[in-house]
């Protein structure tokens, strides 16, 4: 075998850091091999989202609320509207913008505060059957089952159907999306944990199981469980946006992405961009956060499915 | 072979039996129907009359007895809105749902096996990054968006397909295909996978080794291999062909089971909540149980694994 010489694979010498082409091209193709430039743009249209999560008050030009019925209707800029207005107006002359804002704002609080449920609800679990195995294991493996068994969908309309929809009671109801999954994955890996040396090291030590699990095989699982949860996250998303899409998640006037789009479908001759800028918003988070979901799984953990 | 099947028909009617459960939970303890359908204002003795009327006034685990005979029997009350058999009425609606489901499910399969399979031989080409790009676009556009775009495009701006109705055959075009679309990525990216992994194992390698052309391998080897575990996938698609539509039968305004559950949860129809259900998650389990003896009966593997292992 030869040794290859090729110049970008050499340590950078001062000669070579001076004039040669291939050692900088190769940086940047290093860089951009860590990191695509997809994920690169995903990361920041998260970051955009995050920020106007955050500043979602300060953000907006108008209150989401505010009527203006002299401007109803108006166009987005680029559709022959105005900066006034830079997504246009809705049917009560609402300041679309400001709407999309405060939507993007209760989709992501409500998606992220389902998904941690969903983690709670599923590592505690999946940690109880790992722990108790037997009888335990079984009927929580049982439920697990029975929940992939049933489109979540359904199950959440039946529930809504009780309960109707206050906004308390439709974020934990989504946070029981997914927790199958998690509760699945995080038995896997806490039993194949417990065999580890870390684990029988602290148990010899006369660790508590709450001190081992919480303390010990929780830190050393958690990329795996990190990369499921953001893979779940897109789809709580969906689930959201589907269910106040059709009336029965997020009511007015709260607003969210999948009820303004709800509301724009009457308008899609006369005024599409009351539905096309929230279904924009859904769609680029959504791939943005699967995206760098499946980037980071190829990363950290390529036995995820 | 007749323990396997007696375990999966076993595990088949707990999950039937936890399902009935949930829905006897979900539907009674969590608020009294009297106040919903009443209104807090009506009289006392309307409300005497309607708990007796729906067996609402005796002990819970009496309730529930009853409740577990009466849906063993079928007999699963009335609407509470226009008071006919709720199964009646969830059944007049089936016929309509298939209408779409079932074209549905075949353009699914159609794009979505060919296309997964085709990423997997062609792994990291610019054939497998397309399919892929479109798959994550299926995953990532939900039903509704895609759906409003399609009426938008063929209904509003071309006007060649109508938007929203069930009067002819061309109603259930944009219906039929926004599904299609959607759950063709779904399978594709599951098939891809299961390919990828087929692909990945050592008889693949010995079967290449021994010098069959590489067509023959795939053909005899790799996929016959590759279907195993689509078939679970395929079984859950199957499973929702009842109640899959939920969505996009709202934005097409297809008067199909999905809209009617939508309707019934909006108005608390709850007797129409609870067949619908029922329906969806005896159809679920049906097709997984079915999909379960397919499997014992394509792969003998399975068979023994799954007993050895003693779940």
């Amino acid at each position: 075998m030869t040794i290859d010489t090729t110049p970008g694979l050499e340590p950078a010498s001062p000669a070579h850091a001076s004039g040669s082409v291939f050692t900088s091209k190769s940086r940047m193709g290093a860089f951009f091999e860590a990191w695509p430039p997809l994920v690169l743009i995903a990361l920041f249209w998260i970051g955009l989202i995050a920020v106007v999560v955050i500043g979602a008050k300060w953000i907006a030009p108008y209150d989401f609320m505010a009527l203006d019925l002299r401007a109803r209707l108006i166009p987005p800029v680029f559709m022959g509207g105005s900066w006034v207005h830079p997504l246009g107006t809705d049917e009560l002359g609402r300041d679309v913008l400001s709407r999309l804002i405060v939507s993007i704002r209760i989709s992501m609080v409500i998606a992220f505060l389902s998904t941690l449920i969903a983690a709670i609800v599923g590592v505690s679990l999946g940690f109880l059957a790992a722990y108790f195995r037997g009888r335990v294991e079984q009927v929580i493996l049982m439920l697990i089952d029975a929940q992939a068994a049933m489109p979540f969908m359904i199950i959440a309309l039946a529930v809504l159907a009780f309960l109707g929809s206050s906004l308390f009671l439709f974020t934990i109801l989504m946070g029981f999306y997914g927790w199958e999954r998690i509760a699945r994955i995080s038995r896997g890996l806490a039993i194949s944990a417990n065999e580890r040396g870390y684990a029988t090291a602290v148990r010899d030590l006369g660790a508590t199981p709450i001190r081992i699990y919480a303390r010990h095989i929780l830190p050393n699982i958690a990329s795996t469980l990190i990369v499921s949860l953001t893979l779940n996250f897109p789809e709580v998303i969906l689930l959201e946006s589907g269910l106040s899409f059709l009336g029965l998640g997020v009511q007015p006037p709260m607003t969210s992405l999948g009820n303004m789009v709800g509301y724009g479908r009457d308008y899609i001759q006369s005024a599409p961009w009351i539905m096309l800028a929230p279904s924009a918003a859904i769609v680029v988070t959504t791939l943005s956060i699967s995206i760098l979901g499946d980037w980071m799984r190829d990363k950290f953990d390529p036995t995820l499915d | 072979m007749v323990q396997y099947l007696l375990m999966k028909i076993f595990r088949a009617l707990v999950t039937v039996t936890l399902i009935v459960s949930a829905a006897f939970v979900v539907l009674r303890l969590s608020g009294d129907p009297a106040i919903i359908i009443l209104g807090p204002e009506a009289p006392p003795e309307a409300f005497e009359a309607f708990r007796r009327n729906w067996g609402l006034d005796q002990p819970i685990w009496v309730q529930y007895f009853k409740y577990f005979v009466a849906v063993a029997q079928g007999d699963l009350g009335n609407s509470m809105r226009d008071g006919r058999s709720a199964l009646v009425v969830v059944g007049e609606r089936i016929p309509l749902t298939l209408a779409i489901t079932l074209p549905a499910l075949f353009i699914k399969l159609a794009i979505g096996l060919p296309a997964g399979v085709v990423a997997a031989l062609y792994r990291n080409t610019w054939v497998d990054r397309l399919i892929m790009m479109l798959s994550v676009a299926g995953f990532t556009v939900p039903s509704f968006v895609l759906g409003l775009v399609l009426a938008m495009i063929f209904a509003v701006w071309l006007g060649w397909l109508p938007s929203g109705g069930s009067d002819t055959w061309a109603h259930a075009v944009l219906p039929t295909v926004t599904m299609g679309l959607v759950g063709a990525a779904v399978i594709a990216r599951f098939t891809r996978s299961a390919m990828l992994e087929v692909l990945g194992q050592p008889y693949i390698r010995t079967a290449s080794a021994k010098g069959l052309l590489w067509r023959n391998v795939v053909r005899s080897h790799a996929l016959p291999n590759a279907a195993i575990p689509t078939l679970t996938i395929i079984g859950f698609l199957v499973g929702s062909l009842v109640a899959g539509a939920v969505v996009v039968e709202s934005v097409f305004s297809w008067p199909g089971v999905g809209r009617l559950l939508v309707n019934a949860v909006a108005n608390r129809d709850l007797a129409v909540v609870q067949v619908i259900l029922l329906l969806v998650g005896l159809t679920m389990v049906g097709a997984n149980l079915a999909v379960d003896i397919l499997y014992g009966i394509v792969d003998p593997r399975l068979r023994i694994k799954r007993l050895q292992a003693g779940s």
